[in-house]
This record gives structure tokens, sequence and C-alpha cells, in this order.
């Protein structure tokens, strides 16, 4: 097989509160034998907040992220759900829209770039599924999690707007019934933990303006996953991450219920089971410790 | 005519039945039937009705998709009954479906729903239009055809109410609006007749309004009309920062905080957004910033990574901006 490359978009928390996001991504990257030319000319994508107050403005901006990444001729990864939705649903609305496309292009313009719509946008999850393919994964799995019940929490930008979703991505996904992560999660030689909120929200998205909806949310995913016997979570999200990681006292106190557990990033499940060290993955950095290595 | 040949499967349904009248506790019956590939959920609805048990309750009216009344939940995806093919369903979830009301919490009997939050809410953003409009008119009050535009579909809501009990905010904070609530408020703002000055006001105040959508997309994905509410509940927060009233709060600096950081260092600043958004708000932060820090998850300012040609995002900020707060 051709090596497979891809324009990395890191996002803002692999760079501050998720480094073991990073590492991760690019340990497991090394395993599969990935290159991942690094976007270092991104900005921040507005994670759905920017383009509540302008519009237009995270347009342009998101358009010259995925310009950057046609520069290189190549197929841009997130490893961020709310990348995936911000820069994959730039993109569908200046593909429909060749005025607006225009438009855009004559801000980029007055700095040397331009937006064509060659390059597809698509989650770190996906390519290790569609294109590394799940087969090939199964067979260099050295260390299978086949003690672990593991609960998969999809993050909703990953998943919804679904029509989006099957835009970008081969594999289409159920949006009431996922079924990618739980195919990894399999691959890995763990159990899947079936729940009802493994397609729910997190909250990350109102934790500082609405507090006590976010906490409830956080709360629910973590019970869901513990009441079907979840010894561990995993998430290819890092926001969901942060909330399902770092916020477990606010969660226990919103829903009167003590819950933790151990929440692992999707590249950190792969690489524990193609043998990547637990320092490579940066496991030390997790609040909630993962105690099970 | 179709050319799709009909096919028959086996389909077993857990159907939940309450009587509120009479039963302590909600119970499910099992139902087993073939389904075709020509029927609808209402199909279903009806013949548990006509062939199994009379007293099964559900609403239904004009089987047209228009009326709403019969929008229920199958295996916890809100859905209008009379609208939804069962082969969608079976594609969706198999053949084992979980027939439920699109609230058990609010089920009066059967299928059948106390709507009256959603009514509630609904009547709380004024959703009809506020115009002084001469009673004599000497001739029509047009409207051209991109001024209609501006209402993206938001005045086909047939107010079924799938997207409100979708959504995990209306579940959580009972004074939230919900996105059914914002669709009919977005329907009169974006009306250029309309002139009502609190509307606006009135769905970006705290807890009840818009800046508590969690963006989860649910609403978006159930609405059985293609109305893409969390659009609309977009578009209602940008429309108050356009108008001026949006007010200076943890929310909408949260949204406005993005522009600061990235301005200055292309990416997001995660600790400098939370300081901007909280004020002196932000010590009741500071116990998980320092479990946190302890984990290496705390970048100081003076680590602060920046992005490449840092240059080209500041001019473009400068030369795209289209609000000011």
């Amino acid at each position: 097989m051709k090596k497979l490359k891809y324009a990395l978009f890191t996002g803002c928390t692999a760079k501050q509160s998720t480094p073991e996001q990073m590492m991760s991504t690019l340990a497991v990257a090394r395993k599969l034998n990935i290159e991942l030319i690094e976007l270092t000319e991104a900005s921040c994508c507005g994670a759905s907040h920017l383009q509540d107050y302008d519009d237009f403005l995270s347009l342009v901006l998101n358009a010259r992220n995925i310009a950057y990444a046609e520069k290189h001729g190549l197929t841009m990864v997130t490893i961020c759900n709310t990348c995936q939705l911000n820069t994959a649903m730039t993109k569908h609305r200046l593909d429909k829209n060749p005025e607006l496309k225009a438009k855009v292009n004559e801000k980029l313009a007055e700095v040397g770039l331009e937006y064509k719509g060659t390059s597809n946008i698509i989650h770190f999850l996906y390519a290790i599924i569609d294109d590394f393919g799940l087969d090939k994964i199964k067979k260099m799995v050295v260390k299978p999690l086949s003690q672990f019940n593991i609960a998969p929490f999809y993050g909703c930008h990953n998943i919804r707007p679904s029509e989006l979703h099957d835009e970008s991505h081969k594999q289409k996904e159920n949006p009431y019934n996922p079924t990618s992560l739980d195919d990894l999660i399999i691959a890995c030689g763990g159990m899947n933990v079936e729940y009802e909120e493994k397609n729910k929200c997190c909250g990350f998205h109102v934790e500082l303006q609405a507090p006590h909806t976010a906490a409830v949310l956080t709360g629910n995913a973590i019970a869901g996953a513990t009441d079907n016997n979840a010894d561990m979570m995993v998430t290819p999200c890092p926001l969901c991450h942060l909330k399902l990681d770092t916020q477990t006292k606010h969660a226990s106190e919103a829903i009167g219920r003590e819950v933790s557990l151990p929440v692992l990033h999707m590249q950190q499940m792969v690489g524990l089971a193609l043998g990547c060290t637990p320092a490579e993955l940066g496991l030390k950095h997790h609040v909630t410790e993962v105690n099970f290595i | 005519m179709s050319t799709n040949k009909i096919t028959t499967q086996k389909v077993n349904f857990k159907v939940f039945r309450f009587n509120a009248d009479e039963d302590y506790l909600p119970y499910y019956e099992d139902y087993s039937m073939d389904v075709t590939s020509e029927e609808v959920v209402l199909d279903i609805l009806n013949r548990i009705k006509w062939d199994y048990d009379g007293s099964f309750s559900y609403r239904r009216s004009c089987r047209h998709g228009i009326c709403g009344a019969c929008a229920i939940k199958v295996n916890g995806r809100s859905t209008l009954a009379c609208k939804e093919s069962m082969s969608t369903m079976i594609e969706y979830f198999g053949n084992d479906l979980t027939i439920e009301p699109l609230s058990t919490k609010r089920a009066i009997k059967d299928m059948i729903i106390d709507k009256a939050d959603f009514w509630e809410k609904h009547a709380a953003v004024t959703p009809y239009l506020a115009a002084d409009i001469d009673e004599c008119p000497t001739c029509e009050n047009l409207v051209s055809p991109h001024d209609a535009e501006e209402l993206n579909e938001a005045d086909l809501c047939i107010q079924c109410g799938a997207c409100h009990y979708a959504c995990p905010a209306v579940e959580i904070n009972s004074d939230f609006f919900g996105p059914a609530a914002f669709v009919a408020a977005y329907r009169f703002e974006a009306d250029i007749r309309d002139s009502d000055a609190e509307r606006l006001i009135n769905v970006n105040e705290e807890k009840q309004g818009v800046w508590d959508c969690v963006k989860c997309f649910e609403c978006a994905e159930v609405c059985p009309k293609d109305i893409n509410p969390i659009e609309k509940i977009t578009k209602l927060h940008q429309m108050a920062f356009k108008k001026g009233v949006a007010k200076n709060n943890v929310a909408t600096r949260h949204a406005v905080g993005f522009l600061h950081s990235i301005k200055k260092h292309g990416v997001l600043d995660e600790g400098g957004l939370v300081l901007y958004s909280e004020g002196p708000s932000i010590v009741k932060h500071i116990p998980v910033a320092l479990q946190m820090f302890r984990k290496g998850k705390i970048i100081m300012p003076w680590n602060m990574p920046k992005s490449d040609n840092l240059d080209e995002i500041q001019k473009l900020i400068k030369s795209s901006s289209t609000v000011k707060f």
C-alpha cells in the first residue's frame, strides 16, 4: 500500500490542555507509517463559538487553514471533533455557494492564498478506519486490550450533522447508533460497551455559560458507561476528553452520585494495543488517573 | 410509481404503555408483526390499535407531515410517525424497535404527552408579526423574494416538538426555550416587516436564551421538515451582536474572546479565553486548573504557542471583520 500522507490540523488543545493527544497522535502515526505534515500556519477554527459573533470572519479563517492543506495537495486530517465540524462545514458552505466562495477568496487574495476546494477534510479516526483499514490494525495488535470493557464516547461534532459527516468520510455513520469507534475497540482486542449516552453531548461548549447543564451531561455520560460495566471510556474528541477527564467533581455533584472513569483518547487506545509505551502516549497527563496499565 | 420491489420482514416492537389515570408506573408491551417496506411508523401505530388493543392512544390527524401531531420516539430518536418510513427505521436500528412518546416523563396516555412546556416556550417568544401596518392600505405590503429567503425555511415549522424533546438542554434546564421556540423567534426576527424590539433581547437572556444551546446538533438531525434549528440559533446569536442587543456577560464574552485570542496568537489561548469570559469569577475554576497544572495541562502565558504567518491572520481579521462588540 502507498504510504498514507495527510496535512495535520492539530487544533488548539493538542498544544495546550491535552498534550497527551498530540503525543499519542504522533506515536500512532509512526507505528502505522502514516506521514503527517503539521499545518503550523493554521489558526484556531473558532470552536463553534466565533461564528456566533462573526460568521464571515470565521469562514475566512477556516478557509485559510484549508488553503494551506490544499497547497500541500493533501487531505486535511483533524484530531478534534469541533475542528472537524467547523472546517468541514466551511468547506461545505463554500463549495455549494460560488458567490460566498468568491467573497472569501477576495479576502484570502490579500495574503496570497486561495481556497479551491480540492482538499478533503477527515477526522483521524476515519483516516485509521477507512484509509488504513481495521483489518490491518487487527493484525498489528501486539497487546490486545482483551481484559477491558471500553465505552466509546463519539462526541457530537464527528457524527452530527450526519450529512456533513457522510460528505466528508467514506464510512457512513448512523448518528443514532454509530459504530466506527466500537469497531476500533474490537480491532484493538477490547470489549465495546453499549450504553445510551455513547452518541450524546458532553456539555463542553456551555461549560462557562451553563455550568449545571454541562456538568449533568458529563455526569450522565460517565454514569451510563459505569452502569454498563465499563472499565474505561475512549473518545476521538479532546474537548469531550477534557470534560470527562477533568470535570468529574462538578459532574458528580450535579448528578448526586460519585462518578469517575479513566478516559483514553482514541489514539492512546490504538497506541496501547500497538505496543506504544504509556510514556509515549502521555498517560501521565490525565487528571483521572489511568490506573490499569 | 416506485419501481422498488415491496419487501416484508418481521419486526419486534416494544411499545410504551401508560395511563396516568390508572397506572402507577409505565410498562412496555411487545408486538411482533410483518412490516412491509412501504409502511410508515404511523401505520404501525394504527395496526397496534386496530389489530391488537383498541385502547392504545396516540395523536394523529393529517397523515401528510403538516399538522405535527404524531411525533414520537423510535429507539430514542424523535420522528414524525406519518412521514418516517419503516424501512429507514429498520436500516437505522434493526428489527427490534422501541416505540415511546416524545417524552416519557410527560406521558398522559401511551404516546400522548402533555406538551404544555413546549407551548409555553413557544408563546414566550412572541411568535407573531409585530408591525405597524396601515389598516386600509392602498397597495400590497410586498416582501421581495430575496427578503423572504432570509426566513431560511423557518416558517415551515409544524411545531411537532421533535427537536424540543430531543434537546438535552431542555431536559436539564427547564427555563431553556429550546430549538423550536428559537426557530419561531427567528422566523419573525428575520421578517423585514417585524418591529418587535423585545423578542431578540428575550431570546438572548441567560438561562432561557440561545446562549445555553449546547451545540449538539440533535435538533438539526431530527427535524422532519429539515429546518436545521441550530442554524437559526446561530443566526439569533449573530443578530444580537449586529443589532447591538448582546449583553456583556460570560456567554457573549466567550464568543468574542475567540477573536481576541486569534488576533494575538493565531491559536486559542485557553487560559486567556476563560479569564476574558469569566473576569473575576475565574476564581471558581482554580481547583480544576491546579489539578490540570499538576498534570502538565496548563501552558504558562510566556510559553503560549503562536501560529506561523500570524501577520496574515491579523491582516485577515482587519479586513474581514463584519461585527463590533
